[in-house]
């Protein structure tokens, strides 16, 4: 045996995670697991999930190096891991051409899924179509307003939209929602969850799907030269981060830093940053940092990026924080609106506002370093489904830029 | 003994099924749940499950999750369920609390369980802990005399109805069918079976909730489970009326309507 801390393979990473959920769906999840464990080895399962990610989505992804958004980054060489350019815009349809096919393998008809920002669940919805499932996607009403456009995208791809009008309104209630039909329709329904947080096998298998990130991006920095000083991701449930960080995690002198949505500031109380404002408990089947009052009652998120905008996080990260392993930085919607118009600006690249995050982080952590570092960065989605919002942050809408 | 299980008995020896009636604590404020809790004791509830309303009630419908969220508005804390059960035990019923988990682990399990027993709670209620990752909750619960009650559901493996059994203190909650708390037209047609199961698998006292609206479905199950447990229907009553007076008496009619149908009774 190794000290690998790559591919854990849970329930627990060190005193995260878990399966804290209803005797009513331990079956449903049991069986999912099961399923998963024979998938994951069974060559037909793994040579049908690359072929889906060559011919269909696009993979691999390239990397690119941006030099005039890095003029920004105190010079350092800058390279970006390019998942807006996979097929449906977003790291997202990596988990899910996964965890639709074991939907196939299940013998299950009808998959649902909770989505923040609208790309899990356009993506869900991508292979649902693509694998002729039904498809019910939901998705916090205040989202569904501001994500307007990948509504209507899912429902063009023939899913279901159900608005989820209880609670905060966000995707801690969607992914209640879901949790609800789960339960009652368990016979014929698998849940697509988003990102790798949840129970167990939900942040180990969604994880797995993601690691395809990090896989191909040491591989293409080696080809480049060298690994890098660090690589940057943003951290809502951390599924994009945990795909680009599992591949690097024994490389003890590559730095991983997660960037969570700081809202208007962590000191505000108003942000979306679990691990540097909250603490420990158990949220949505899993023990992590969530944010929570002094009763365990969740307190609501903030973050302009409704795909950040979670108040808890996957557990692997939770452990990666505790160990030191990875850092986790907060990057406020301040910084990354700066970041995100830079992006665009100087390189042409309309990246998402999630991703923007870890643009920030690249930024400031590229001022700290100096023009000797490299730097890969995630770019986790592409920015076209925030152009309303980043149009009106930007007040570009009525006549010209405030 | 604890004292639910022994009104849960004591109901039977008597020929009937008990009636276990749940309302969350703070709704629609702190003082008026209580008197809507004792106004149920009144009206024929053996055993009151005292909620703390949580913020992401995943095993909860509609109804439930209204009262949870505007008790929550209202400032209901986790500790105003001690003053909901003393209330309870001094007007004559069981209490016992029904607690998602977080809740309870950020108040403390020992302190948690410490207070409850204080207040004269014979029990908890957990909806989304499984006995196989309970120990610490168990460990307090032992410390303190309590007993857990822990959920069999429809979907509960021949395996897992033997873990949860044993592990269960006091009585078994039998999930009546596949889904969400909520008002229902019928009680799900495998409650039945999984009341035998249970038994089968050691169970001494086993309840049935989730779906249970009308006094015709408190008779249905009280032919085959010791106790029969009703929340939304209850709860509707206070959501139904905003006036107090009209919501105790909306309360009360609903209560003897449950009430008659543990006892056979139309």
């Amino acid at each position: 045996m190794t000290d690998s801390l790559q591919a854990a393979t849970g329930p627990y990473f060190g005193d995260f995670g878990g399966r804290f959920v209803p005797e009513a769906l331990v079956a449903a999840l049991d069986e999912l697991a099961d399923a998963y464990d024979k998938a994951r080895v069974d060559p037909a399962f793994s040579s049908e999930l690359e072929r889906l990610a060559r011919d269909y989505t696009g993979r691999p992804s390239i990397v690119t190096e941006v030099p005039r958004f890095a003029a920004h980054a105190g010079g350092a060489h800058v390279f970006l891991k390019r998942e807006d350019l996979n097929h449906t815009g977003s790291h997202k349809i990596n988990n899910v051409l996964g965890q639709a096919l074991l939907t196939k393998r299940l013998g299950k008809t009808r998959v649902i899924a909770e989505t923040g920002a609208g790309q899990h669940g356009v993506a869900a919805a991508t292979a649902a179509a693509l694998m002729d499932l039904e498809c019910i996607v939901y998705m916090g009403e205040e989202d569904t307003e501001r994500q307007r456009l990948n509504v209507a995208r899912m429902r063009l791809l023939g899913a279901t939209v159900v608005p989820v009008k209880t609670g905060s309104r966000t995707l801690k209630d969607a992914i209640n929602e879901a949790y609800r039909d789960w339960v009652a329709n368990v016979d014929t329904t698998n849940y697509l969850f988003g990102t790798a947080a949840g129970p167990h096998p939900f942040p180990t298998m969604v994880r797995d799907f993601q690691r395809v990130i990090g896989l191909e991006a040491r591989a293409q920095m080696l080809d480049l030269g060298a690994l890098p000083d660090a690589v940057v991701a943003c951290v809502g449930g951390g599924s994009n981060a945990i795909g680009i960080f599992d591949a690097f995690l024994d490389d003890a002198e590559v730095r991983l830093i997660g960037c969570e949505a700081g809202g208007d500031g962590v000191d505000t109380g108003r942000h979306a940053a679990a691990i540097g404002g909250g603490r420990p408990g158990v949220l949505h089947g899993s023990r992590s940092f969530i944010l929570q009052d002094a009763d365990g009652q969740t307190i609501p998120s903030h973050s302009i990026s409704a795909g950040l905008d979670y108040p808890g996080v996957g557990p692997q990260h939770a452990w990666l924080a505790t160990l030191g392993r990875a850092e986790y930085w907060s990057v406020t919607d301040a910084e990354a609106m700066e970041a995100f118009g830079l992006l665009c600006r100087t390189e042409g690249i309309l990246p998402a506002i999630e991703s923007a995050h870890a643009l920030a982080g690249a930024m400031r952590l590229g001022r700290q370093l100096g023009p000797d570092a490299t730097i890969l960065v995630n770019l986790s989605g592409r920015g076209d489904k925030d152009v309303e919002t980043a149009a009106v942050y930007f007040g570009l809408l009525d006549g010209g830029e405030s | 003994m604890s004292g639910a299980s022994d009104r849960i008995r004591h109901s039977n020896a008597e020929g009937r099924a008990a009636l276990i009636a749940y309302l969350p604590v703070g709704f629609p404020s702190v003082e008026r749940s209580i008197r809507a809790m004792v106004a149920m004791v009144d009206a024929g509830a053996d055993v009151i499950e005292v909620g703390i309303p949580y913020s992401d009630p995943v095993i909860d419908g509609p109804t439930n999750q209204i009262a949870a969220e505007a008790a929550l508005l209202a400032g209901a804390r986790v500790a105003d369920c001690f003053a909901a059960v003393r209330a309870v035990v001094a007007a004559g019923a069981s209490a016992v609390v029904m607690s998602y988990y977080n809740p309870l682990l950020q108040y403390g399990l020992e302190k948690f369980a410490g207070e409850l027993a204080a207040a004269g709670g014979s029990g908890v209620v957990l909806p989304d802990l499984t006995p196989d990752i309970a120990q610490e909750w168990l460990a307090a619960a032992e410390a303190h005399s309590l007993d857990t009650t822990f959920l069999v559901a429809p979907s509960s493996t021949p395996e897992r109805l033997h873990m949860t059994v044993a592990a269960t203190t006091g009585f078994v909650y039998a999930a009546s069918l596949m889904g969400v708390t909520g008002e229902r037209a019928s009680v799900g047609s495998q409650a039945e079976r999984l009341v035998r199961d249970s038994r089968a698998a050691g169970a001494h006292l086993v309840c049935v909730g989730l779906g249970v609206t009308t006094g015709a479905h408190a008779r249905e199950v009280a032919t085959y489970a010791d106790g029969v447990v009703v929340g939304s229907v209850l709860v509707r009553c206070l959501i139904d009326h905003v006036n107090e007076d009209q919501a105790l008496d909306a309360l009360r009619t609903k209560t003897s309507e449950l009430a008659r149908g543990v006892r056979g009774e139309s």
